[in-house]
């Protein structure tokens, strides 16, 4: 932010400062908030509203101080004038605010006009009044000499030293509730490293296979305009977002097992192997179809594989057996093709089972499945019915009535629906729908 | 009134020198040690083989880290901007503040959604973790958890429980139950153990296994059931602010993000450290695969958030701008990954076009930092959480200048005044 300010108070480029009117009193050197304002647009090429924004930020921080009205923190865009705070007073300097200079600071204040302190402030100073008592006298008499020092100043100045003091306070002693800008969360702390791993590391990726970069960005390229009406945020979403028009439409469906699926949903199981597998319904649809093929024993394998890599970790011995036993022993119900070299490997594994055991088979099926299945599914009948039965929905038109709300029911939580399918004992589970359930639970 | 703050920085005798001098408090394998900065470097150059110094390690690990940026370079022969010139140009974008989630009584911290789309959890400074249906903005599950600053929260991808953790050093998972007489408190389950606070953490595909980072310096894999650790990820030497799981078929790897400015890659099942990226010049504060999985965004104190391309094993572009000068707490991407979302500590959210590198919109609303930022599943919307105390989602109104497109209609929306942008 320094950096901002020095540029500020450039004379060349800098904001126009002026002497400010101040009641009666001249100041020299304040410029205007909207000076301020303009400055910045035009350095930074930014809106007007990102402009006072900023600027505000810039006074908060305490770069900048108000003269008018000093004890609130505000950029205001108008007349009302201000000046660049010493760098003595930033708070990047962080030295931290020491309690006698602020015992100094609240007596200068009580003296000057008794009652001038606010709540806050008296309260601070009555709780450093019995802290540092020891050298109370002395806080008093710095601040009595202080104020001396002070009166023999033009009022220009003294009015400018006020300022600067006082907005120097208020953002390091904030008042209780309002906002502190010093404000950093948890500290962070460093943990040495030692550098020879540093050194194996950059060995390791020396050896390392790099792609060109073209390539690559040409495939975020192929990747975003794939999505591109995929993305409601891009390209809106129909036939409404559940958001703007209230309506969970969009939601209903788009459920995992809706009747029919949308024309989107349907399309984008051919972007890629994963799309498919990752929806539930496509990868029913995918099931069916291998169930034609006779290689539906490769779906079901990947999917016990991937239940053992994830699944609680006290059942992986079972999972492994039952994995052994339904697909890889010879003459094995649902036997799976992998080749051997990857099957040997397999079943000494399956002496010590853990959890990854299955990957090199799994990967190999994936694989598979990848080249060969996916691609003729997506050529089949099946999709391409599919395909076409799939619904484009229709957009719903705005109500005529701008504030006629609909009703926001809320849906029932997934907690729950999974208690309903363990309770039927049902691998499918009826999906949530959309429409008002009884609890509207409020805590 | 101050804040915690756990860095106590102690001086007395150290404990391989015995002098008195400012200690630095270390923890290996869990066992606190006080040594002075002076034995520490000591430390840190046993495993030196006989013939080394400092000095020697110090040079050959540069010239290696030259070598390698050279390496880098020589593939590189095309920038994103030149690429990303065929692209068509975005249009206005208009979001609006659709949701406000009002209810914490201190900074929100972290938030996550649900599977649903709907659902949101989130957990703020004061120890409070609520979970939300954000469309009807009902509260439908509250905890306190019995430590303050819980900075990371997570949904488990069924629904049915929530992970949180923070100063405790901890992550509990607490499953959620419909029963509205239960204390959720007391089912609670505390799964990870880590020696500082917990920074992170996330599901992976499934509820039995959850990632944590911490300020410790490491990522833990856990296993939910039995609390047991599967896998621990070290590497960073500093604390680790930040991870995110990747999306990839083989779904194998993570990226994290630290205070040592360095974002690296994983594999969960080595525990490897496979890529490293140290381009920034600050802190990581966040880190966001891109949804193909090939790449990754990150947001850093240094007030720039950059994609890093995880093939080409470089950082391909940075979003940054003179006016933003404050760090930037969180990122995520639009479902296309055109857009990224920024939200910064000036209080603002940036959104960028990925691909040309500018500056699309800029939405206020909030009143104090952003701290985090994630976009609904299904890309409807996002949500953010800001330490005013709310959340906030916010939805589009697009004015895109795509041909053949239907222009979506520019009408206010129901019920809510027309501020312009929000």
């Amino acid at each position: 932010m320094e950096r901002v300010i020095v540029a500020m108070q450039d004379p060349d480029m800098g904001v126009k400062m002026r002497n400010q009117r101040l009641l009666i009193t001249v100041i020299p050197h304040a410029m205007t908030g909207n000076d301020v304002i303009e400055w910045l647009i035009q350095k930074y090429n930014i809106t007007e509203e990102e402009a006072r924004h900023l600027g505000g930020l810039l006074v908060q921080y305490g770069y900048i101080y108000p003269l008018r009205d000093p004890r609130s923190l505000l950029l205001r865009s108008d007349d009302s004038p201000y000046r660049f705070q010493t760098p003595y007073f930033w708070t990047s300097s962080r030295w931290p605010a020491s309690e006698l200079d602020y015992a100094i600071y609240l007596a200068k204040k009580n003296i000057r006009k008794q009652g001038e302190l606010v709540d806050y402030e008296k309260e601070n100073y009555s709780i450093l009044h019995k802290r540092i008592n020891h050298t109370w006298d002395f806080v008093v008499m710095q601040a009595r000499e202080q104020l001396r020092a002070s009166k023999q100043r033009r009022k220009a100045d003294r009015i400018v030293l006020e300022c600067q003091e006082q907005a120097y306070w208020l953002i390091n002693k904030p008042c209780p509730g309002a906002f502190d800008v010093l404000d950093l969360g948890p500290e962070r702390c460093n943990v040495l490293s030692s550098r020879v791993a540093l050194i194996e590391h950059s060995r390791r990726a020396l050896g390392r296979n790099r792609v060109k970069s073209s390539i690559c960005l040409e495939s975020f390229m192929k990747y975003s305009e794939q999505y591109l009406h995929h993305d409601p945020i891009m390209s809106g979403c129909l036939p409404s977002n559940p958001w703007i028009s209230d309506d969970t439409a969009h939601w209903t469906i788009n459920t995992d097992m809706v009747g029919t699926p949308t024309r989107l949903r349907v399309e984008r199981w051919s972007f890629s192997f994963m799309e498919l597998l990752n929806d539930s319904m496509g990868r029913r649809e995918f099931m069916i179809y291998l169930e034609k093929e006779f290689s539906a024993e490769n779906l079901c394998f990947w999917v016990a594989c991937e239940d053992l890599r994830h699944g609680e970790s006290s059942k992986i011995i079972l999972k492994v057996e039952e994995v052994y036993k339904n697909f890889l022993a010879p003459g094995a119900a649902r036997w799976v093709n992998i080749d051997s070299k990857t099957m040997e490997r397999t079943l000494e594994g399956i002496k010590r089972p853990h959890r990854f055991i299955m990957d090199d088979a799994q990967m190999h099926i994936y694989f598979l499945m990848k080249k060969d299945s996916y691609p003729r599914y997506l050529k089949s009948e099946l999709y391409k019915n599919m395909l076409a039965k799939a619904i484009v929905p229709q957009e719903t038109k705005k109500s005529v009535f701008p504030f006629m709300r609909r009703q926001r029911h809320s849906s029932p939580s997934p907690a729950m629906v999974t208690q309903a399918t363990e309770d039927d004992g049902k691998a499918k589970g009826a999906g949530p729908t959309g429409t008002s359930s009884t609890t509207n639970s409020q805590i | 009134m101050c804040d915690q703050t756990f860095l106590a920085i102690t001086f007395g005798p150290c404990d391989s020198c015995s002098e008195n001098r400012p200690l630095m408090n270390l923890y290996i394998k869990t066992e606190p040690i006080n040594y002075c900065s002076l034995c520490m470097e000591i430390m840190a150059c046993q495993g030196l083989a006989s013939g080394e110094t400092l000095k020697s390690l110090k040079a050959e690990s540069e010239t290696l880290r030259k070598k390698l940026e050279e390496e880098r370079k020589k593939l590189h022969d095309v920038e994103l901007e030149k690429v990303a010139e065929k692209a068509e140009a975005l249009g206005e974008l208009n979001m609006k503040t659709r949701r406000t989630l009002k209810g914490h009584g201190n900074k929100v911290l972290c938030m996550d959604w649900c599977k649903d789309k709907r659902r949101i959890v989130s957990s703020s400074q004061d120890g409070k973790v609520i979970v939300w249906d954000a469309f009807t903005t009902n509260k439908e599950h509250a905890v306190t958890m019995p430590t303050t600053w819980v900075m990371a929260c997570a949904y488990a991808p069924s629904g049915c429980a929530i992970a949180c953790g923070g100063l405790d050093n901890k992550c509990s998972v607490y499953p959620l139950s419909l029963d509205k007489d239960e204390n959720l408190a007391a089912k609670k389950k505390s799964v990870a153990m880590h020696t500082n606070y917990l920074s992170g953490c996330t599901f992976t595909n499934s509820d039995m296994q959850i990632l944590t980072s911490s300020g410790d310096g490491t990522s833990a894999l856990w296993d939910v059931e039995s609390g047991q650790l599967l896998q621990s990820f070290h590497g960073h030497s500093a604390d680790v602010l930040t991870l995110d799981l990747a999306p990839s078929e083989t779904g194998n790897t993570f990226v994290s993000g630290g205070s040592d400015k360095k974002a690296n890659v994983w594999d969960l099942r080595s525990g490897q450290n496979v890529q490293s990226f140290d381009t920034h010049d600050s802190d990581i504060n966040c880190v966001k695969y891109y949804p193909s999985g090939d790449a990754f965004a990150s947001a850093s104190d240094d007030s720039t958030c950059r994609l890093f391309d995880l093939r080409a094993d470089r950082e391909v572009s940075i979003y940054s701008k003179d006016s933003i000068m404050f760090g930037a707490a969180s990122v995520d991407f639009s479902l296309s990954g055109r857009l990224l979302f920024a939200g910064y500590n000036d209080y603002t959210i940036n959104v960028w076009d990925v691909l040309k590198g500018t500056r699309v919109a800029i939405l206020f609303g909030h009143e104090n930092r952003v701290s985090s930022l994630r976009v609904s599943p299904d890309g409807t919307a996002f949500c953010s959480g800001s330490w005013d105390n709310t959340l906030r989602n916010k939805f589009l109104f697009t004015m895109t200048a795509y041909p053949g497109q239907r222009w979506a209609n520019c009408a206010p929306p129901f019920g809510t005044p027309n501020h312009g942008q929000m």
